[in-house]
């Protein structure tokens, strides 16, 4: 004796949000049960185990069913096989495009290749993240990618327009799409301690100040030569990165740099001995990055370079966050002071975003 | 050339990807009407393609606009090979004929294909441009409108109401013919969809040309339904009630509202009910005197042999006891011919020839004068109707008739098939007119048996069949019923001359309880009471219907579901033999689902039932049973006794202690479910007043004593002391059993009701939450030699279980109500059992559940007596048909409650007993009787007997005089004690939800919607849908197929609602799902067939009249508010 089918189809689409999680999680059915067994739904609403299967059956196929129209969340709204409530499906799209942080940070950076997707099973074990839910993830990255490549505009709002997902869940995206496309390396040991939220944010700086959308729209002549998107980074303005060289290859300039730090700084701060005996490291590190960035290779390894060329150094003297604002703040105005220093505009775009980086990187 | 219809296809989006080289489609649109077929050019590499064609225009028949849909073929353009369908839509452009439907119909549709299901959606746009044909011999009858609403429709008024319309068509299953075998399955579905199409059309239009003839202008209640009948053909048969509806302007709407108001109205007793029909404009304007010509009501032959209305005499009751001498268009039909029901073949059979030959010859008669059929049956699909409009429900009549589907092969007829079963007439009937005659029979014993009970019409009336291979059951049932004939009439409604006929006018909460019948010469035993709320008539001590509670009806605490669930085996046979058993098994499933359902409903504490509606399911190896109802506390009925268990062998100590656990566990269940459904009637303190004590009366003569079956019954007639107590008999183990499952079915959690009918009795609050759903399971036995007991174990689990998922699936619901709950079983196969169900969840606000509407009881003078007398429930039947034995065919009639299954179940044992009023639990002598040699000369009884009918009767008292129609704009609907209240209140919270927006349509299998009211109907939705897969396992298996399924076919009807302009769809119903599988060749197949009336609907503003928002039905009376799109 068993049930054959059962079914259980309501005119307005009925989902349970925490089935509907635990589906998500890539729970089998069974194991989906359990787990609301042990949430004591059984008792608070004075039923059997069967109904809870039942019910969990009835959900899953409905969200599997709805799976393919997940996948482009605007036919969502105009489809007519499922009648879902609008704030449903804002919370079914955006629960679906939701991902695990333990997981994003695992392949953050990756190419979101089909190499990398046989590697979903290992990923799986180490972040206890279901294969299945990796997967939905990581297919969910590749869809944002595959349709924001061809776009033009600015990566968040295309996200946002196209995903009808919420602000912060579209500037994610964009950063993983960022990251994806642009192969920033954040695997490395030595970045472990970073969060996903880390590099979101830095991913937001490099897009809002590097890229070439970030420059505002392109004026008509430019359009022909380069291409307004801002999944890239401006590559003029790469090209510009190098003339920052000066500032540690002129003997002059650097120590005139450095003496007008000093003079800000001192008494200022307790690390000021470290600060000023590293100054000159410090400068380099930094500027040497940005004459690199125009080698893609670099590029990947631009967080690694922060890390190691300044992060590093500075924590090993223990400075502080607060001393670390403080020297990058006047490490940055200082420049403008310096007179045979002709690069301004190109020195504050690139220190506004290392600045902000490394005041977000800076933690334990 | 009466009609002009336009299409013009816009565009498309979503469609499946066709090419794979390109990941495109090259779509273009085939558009056809009748053997028209437009084209529009193809759009090249496009998912979303815009054609924006010109207006294609069909020039045709109105009579084929009625018949045909308009074809929709979305292909995918292919240079070098054939095109490739993607889909269908087709579109019944029925809505469009009637002026006051929907003008245009615009939107997407989903492109559907029978394999693949929903691929894509098409805008399209048609209209429709009639010119007049006053031809009278025209075949078309549009501007007839269809409503599958069994009530008279919000916004309409009912002028007049005409009676019952049916028709069927006949044609062969496509999916049978030969050409089947060389076709794909594709083709053949849509060969079928089409044809069902055609037939519905047709079938509507013909019901339609009926309706005109009678002078009507819509049929209400409308009930289309499909019998597959496999290698014998497709039937498609309808059933209705012809009206003529005014349109309720928005002008005079408001007007209607001017009620007086319940606190002001005097002699508040009677009547301030909020009439959830929202139809009291009606009868809120005073027509004229009842003296206008007859109508077809009143000319119906049953009613011939009534008083007219202003007699002053009891005509019901005299009808009742001369029904003997009623004038009747069939006069050998009808409980008259259970006189001959005997053992005796002969007779029957000439009875049987007489009776058919009389309905031929009204049939022939029918072609020229369509109102003869509406003489010949006075039933009436409606299951709610306008105040006053019900003057006393007697009880349930049905009537079941086995079938044999013979098809003779006869290459020579061709098409034609005919039938054995007139052969011994000597007429070649074709198809058609053998299921009427079929149906006609059926009819007739209906009606007979509504005559029995001294009533003069059948409510509530339902139609269906049952098919297994070749053996169908026929069902029909209803309730029979005196209604006020003054409804019929053109301008009917006069307060003003009050009618004499009765000399105490019953007070509408009350009124349809009483007897319709003598009491002196009742058709059966009962046990009578006066009316515990006017205490002027007689009351019986229970009442079963199949109508929805009326309004008004005086009610204590709330209602609940009541199912009574029966599996019975039967071994496999073939044809004759088959039928024969299934039709000996009959009597006695009836008589079990009658046992369970009354010991429920007395677990309960309750004393009716209404909306019963019973379901008989053949298969190959069993038959499935079950009752569904809605038990209620009527206040004007006795209360219930409880239940009394009793030993057959007294002095066995053990098991006399077993009994009195069992008693007590049935008590406290007793007391238990009181709590829960707040059932507190008033107690009633012995006053010495006013009305005499009838005799209880010991009736050994039955109605019809000279039939076999009253004899019998007058046997069994056990006239033991007066108890109020329902005694249950334990004599073995089955009878534990039995008991155990009474008290398995567990209640609804906290915040749950349910209820098969419209409304809830006792909630008055509904919020705006609604949700409609379908549910259907399939449960396969392990075959393991199963037992009947084991079965009904299996079924019942079944059932609750699948309650049990609705309770939790829709817990975020709560408070809230499970409303008309329809469930339906069926057998597909060996070794199957398919419940599907259909239901709506709505809320309510909890905090005033506690209020009444307004109510004011009457204060019954306190001159009146109370007395209780109970009569328990008891059995008749009458064998008023024959038996028909000719040829090959065997058909037979069970109805309700046959003797004859109560002698041979002797595990429960109802006791007749008579109340003492006093004390309700006295505890009762069970007098149990030995059926045991009774059994046996009962199943020779049954042998014999091929049509056998009965009824359960219940009394009920007639009501003269109407109700102020201003009353019941207040509900008299009265929770608790009929403690006058002296203050009317809201029914409603005025937050009322702002669903209708354009895009959501709300869905659901009730008449109305809570907090919005209907400002149009545009139309019937009538939909057949053939799914058909070949890939079940990548589907998800059948589970997957059927739920994506049920949710295409949601879609659809969503999608055509709001094309036709329409926000919702009300009295919705899934009338058939068929699934047929085969895992193992990974196939499966499932046909669906939906209705329900597209409507607009508008939020009730809060502005509105408070007469107006006492009820969620009053829609339509207040004035306009914008809203729907």
């Amino acid at each position: 004796m068993a049930v054959e089918l059962d079914v259980f189809v309501g005119n307005t689409t009925i989902m349970d949000e925490e089935v509907y999680q635990l589906w998500l999680d890539g729970y089998t059915v069974n194991d989906a049960v359990k787990v609301r067994m042990e949430g004591g739904v059984l008792e608070e609403c004075e039923t059997s185990a069967d109904v809870l299967l039942s019910d969990t059956m009835d959900q899953y196929r409905t969200f599997q069913m709805c799976e393919r129209l997940l996948h482009s969340p605007a036919k969502l709204a105009n489809q007519l096989l499922f009648q879902i409530p609008p704030h449903r499906q804002a919370i079914l799209i955006e629960r679906y495009y939701a991902f695990d942080d333990a997981f994003v940070r695992e392949v953050l950076g990756k190419k979101l290749s089909k190499g990398t997707k046989k590697d979903l099973d290992d990923i799986s074990a180490k972040t206890t993240v279901t294969l299945k839910s990796c997967r939905r993830q990581f297919d969910n990255f590749k869809r944002v990618l595959k349709v924001v490549e061809e776009l033009k505009g600015p990566l968040v709002e295309n996200i946002r327009q196209h995903f009808l997902l919420s602000d912060k869940l579209a500037r994610d995206y964009a950063a993983i799409v960022f990251f994806a496309n642009n192969r920033f390396e954040t695997g490395k040991r030595k970045l472990q301690y970073l969060t996903f939220q880390d590099f979101a944010f830095c991913a937001g700086q490099l897009i809002n100040n590097w890229t070439v959308g970030a420059v505002g729209e392109p004026v008509d002549h430019q359009r022909s030569s380069r291409v307004y998107m801002d999944v890239d980074l401006d590559k003029e303005f790469l090209q510009e990165l190098k003339e920052l060289k000066i500032l540690i290859t002129d003997k002059d300039l650097l120590d005139q740099h450095k003496s007008l730090v000093c003079t800000a700084l001192r008494g200022k701060t307790k690390a000021f001995n470290e600060m000023e005996a590293n100054f000159k490291n410090l400068s380099r590190g930094l500027v040497n990055i940005a004459a690199k960035l125009t080698n893609t290779k670099d590029v990947r390894d631009f967080f690694i370079d922060l890390v190691e060329k300044f992060i590093e150094p500075c924590r090993s003297d223990r400075w502080t966050a607060a001393d670390m604002r403080l020297y990058l703040t006047h490490y940055t105005n200082s420049a403008h002071i310096l007179d045979t220093f002709k690069h301004q505009v190109v020195w504050d775009r690139y220190m506004g975003v290392i600045k902000s980086c490394i005041f977000k990187m800076y933690h334990d | 050339m009466p009609g002009k219809l336009k299409a013009k296809i816009v565009a498309g989006r979503h469609l499946p990807v066709m090419d794979r080289a390109s990941d495109l489609t090259d779509a273009f649109v085939e558009v056809k009407f009748g053997n028209t077929t437009f084209k529009t050019d193809v759009y090249h590499k496009s998912l979303n393609p815009q054609w924006n064609s010109e207006w294609f225009k069909f020039e045709v028949d109105d009579e084929d606009l009625q018949d045909e849909p308009l074809q929709i073929t979305v292909l995918d353009h292919d240079t070098y090979s054939a095109n490739d369908a993607i889909g269908k839509v087709y579109i019944d452009i029925d809505p469009l004929l009637c002026s006051e439907a929907a003008s245009v119909i615009s939107g997407w549709f989903p492109i559907y294909d029978t394999i693949h299901g929903i691929r894509g959606e098409i805008n399209v746009l048609v209209k429709v441009e009639l010119f007049n044909d006053l031809n009278r011999f025209r075949q078309s009858s549009c501007g007839v409108k269809f409503f599958c609403t069994t009530s008279i429709p919000r916004c309409y008024r009912a002028a007049m109401v005409h009676g019952f319309v049916e028709e069927l068509v006949v044609n062969e299953d496509p999916e049978y013919q030969w050409i089947d075998r060389i076709r794909t399955p594709r083709a053949s579905n849509e060969a079928r969809q089409r044809l069902i199409s055609l037939m519905s059309g047709e079938l509507q239009r013909k019901i339609g040309l009926k309706v005109l003839e009678m002078g009507g202008n819509a049929v209400v209640g409308y009930l289309q339904c499909f019998d597959l009948e496999g290698e014998s053909g497709l039937v498609v048969r309808a059933i209705g009630t012809a009206c003529t509806l005014d349109k309720l302007s928005s002008g005079s709407a408001p007007s209607t509202n001017t009620h007086i108001h319940p606190n002001t109205a005097p002699a508040s007793n009677a009547c301030n009910s909020p009439s959830k029909d929202g139809k009291e404009p009606v009868f809120g304007e005073d027509l004229p005197s009842s003296s206008g010509p007859p109508t077809p009501f009143r000319a119906l032959p049953t009613s011939s042999s009534s008083p007219p209305p202003f007699s002053p005499s009891k005509p019901c009751s005299r009808q009742s006891s001369s029904s003997d001498t009623d004038l009747s268009l069939t006069p050998k039909t009808g409980m008259g011919s259970g006189g001959s029901a005997g053992k005796d073949a002969g007779p029957l059979k000439t009875l049987l020839r007489q009776q058919t030959q009389t309905a031929l010859e009204q049939r022939g008669a029918s072609s020229s004068g369509l109102l003869l059929n509406a003489r010949e049956f006075p039933f009436f699909t409606l299951t709610s109707f306008p105040p006053g409009f019900l003057v006393h429900a007697g009880g349930v009549v049905s009537a079941r008739s086995v079938k044999l589907l013979d098809r003779i092969h006869n290459p020579a007829l061709g098409n034609t098939r005919s039938y054995k079963l007139l052969d011994w007439n000597s007429v070649t009937a074709d198809e058609p007119e053998t299921r009427d005659a079929w149906w006609e029979e059926i009819r007739q014993e209906i009606k007979s048996h509504a005559k029995a009970l001294g009533c003069h019409a059948v409510v509530g009336y339902s139609e269906s069949t049952s098919i297994c291979e070749e053996v169908c059951i026929l069902s029909a049932s209803g309730t029979a019923a005196i209604l006020n004939p003054r409804y019929m009439r053109e301008g009917c409604l006069d307060i003003g001359s009050t009618d004499h006929r009765f000399e105490e006018p019953s007070p509408p909460s009350c009124g349809f309880c009483h007897i319709p019948y003598d009491e002196l010469n009742m058709p059966f035993p009962a046990q009578l009471t006066y009316c515990y709320h006017c205490r002027r008539q007689k009351v019986p001590d229970v009442l079963f219907t199949t109508i929805d509670l009326p309004p008004e009806a005086a009610v204590t605490g709330k209602g609940c579901l009541i199912q009574a669930r029966l599996c019975r085996l039967k071994k496999k046979a073939q044809g004759e033999v088959n039928a024969t058993a299934i039709s000996n098994l009959l009597p006695f499933m009836e008589y079990e689902l009658h046992t369970q359902l009354m010991n429920k409903l007395k677990l309960r504490s309750m004393n009716a039932l209404f909306g019963l509606r019973i379901q008989i399911s053949v298969g190959e190896n069993m038959l499935l049973g079950l009752a569904s109802a809605t038990g209620v506390y009527l206040t004007a009925l006795p209360a219930s006794g409880g239940i009394q268990i009793a030993g057959k062998t007294p002095g066995d100590l053990s098991n006399e202690h077993h009994i009195l656990t069992i008693q007590k566990r049935i008590n406290d269940t007793i007391a238990k479910n009181k709590e829960l459904y707040q059932i507190n009637p008033p107690e009633l303190t012995e006053e010495a007043v006013g009305s005499p004590i009838p005799e209880p009366r010991q009736r050994s003569r039955l109605f019809r004593s000279h039939s076999e079956s009253s004899d019998e019954l007058s046997e069994l007639d056990l006239s033991h002391g007066k108890k109020d107590a329902f005694v249950l008999e334990i004599d073995d183990t089955d009878a534990v059993e039995d008991i155990h499952s009474l008290l398995t079915d567990t209640p609804p959690p906290t915040g749950f009701y349910s209820c098969n009918t419209e409304i809830m009795p006792g909630i008055y609050n509904w919020t705006s939450g609604v949700q409609m759903f379908t549910s259907v399971r399939v449960f396969r036995l392990s075959n393991a030699n199963l037992t009947n007991q084991g079965l009904n174990k299996i079924f019942t689990d079944l059932c609750e279980n699948l309650l049990k998922s609705f309770y939790f699936k829709l817990r975020s619901m709560i408070p809230c109500c499970l409303c008309h709950l329809n469930v339906t079983v069926a057998v597909p196969e060996e070794e199957l059992i398919q419940v599907a169900v259909t239901a709506v969840a709505m809320t309510f606000d909890k905090d005033q559940t506690q209020e009444k509407p307004a109510e004011k009881v009457i204060q019954k003078g306190s001159g009146e007596i109370e007395e209780q007398l109970q009569f328990p429930l008891e059995l008749c039947a009458d064998s008023s048909s024959t038996s028909t034995q000719q040829s090959s065919k065997i058909s037979g009639t069970v109805s309700l409650l046959t003797p004859a299954a109560k002698l041979c179940h002797n595990q429960l044992v109802m006791v007749r007993s008579a109340g003492v009023p006093e004390t309700s639990n006295v505890s009762s002598r069970a007098a149990s009787v030995d059926y045991g040699s009774f059994a046996d000369r009962c199943s020779t009884w049954l042998e014999l007997l091929r049509l056998k009918a009965h009824t359960i009767r219940r009394g009920s008292v007639k009501t003269s005089r109407r109700t102020q129609s201003l009353a019941h704009s207040v509900s008299s609907l009265e929770r608790g004690s009929p403690l006058p209240e002296g203050r009317s209140r809201s029914l409603r919270s005025n937050r009322s939800f702002g669903g209708s927006s354009v895009t959501v349509v709300k869905m659901t299998p009730l008449s109305f919607l809570p907090g919005t009211r209907i400002i149009k109907y545009l139309g019937i939705i009538n939909m057949f849908f053939i799914r058909e897969t070949t890939s079940l396992r990548e589907e998800g298996g059948v589970s997957g197929f059927l739920h994506s399924f049920i949710a295409e076919v949601f879609a659809m009807v969503r999608a055509h609602v709001a094309a036709l302009g329409g926000n919702a769809v009300v009295s919705y119903s899934m009338k058939e799902c068929v699934l047929m599988e085969n895992p193992n060749k990974n196939q499966a197949q499932c046909l669906i067939n939906v209705s329900g009336d597209a409507v607009i609907c508008v939020r009730e503003t809060d502005q509105e009249p408070v007469s107006s928002s006492t009820n969620i039905g009053q829609s339509c009376s207040s004035g306009t508010d914008g809203g729907a799109t």
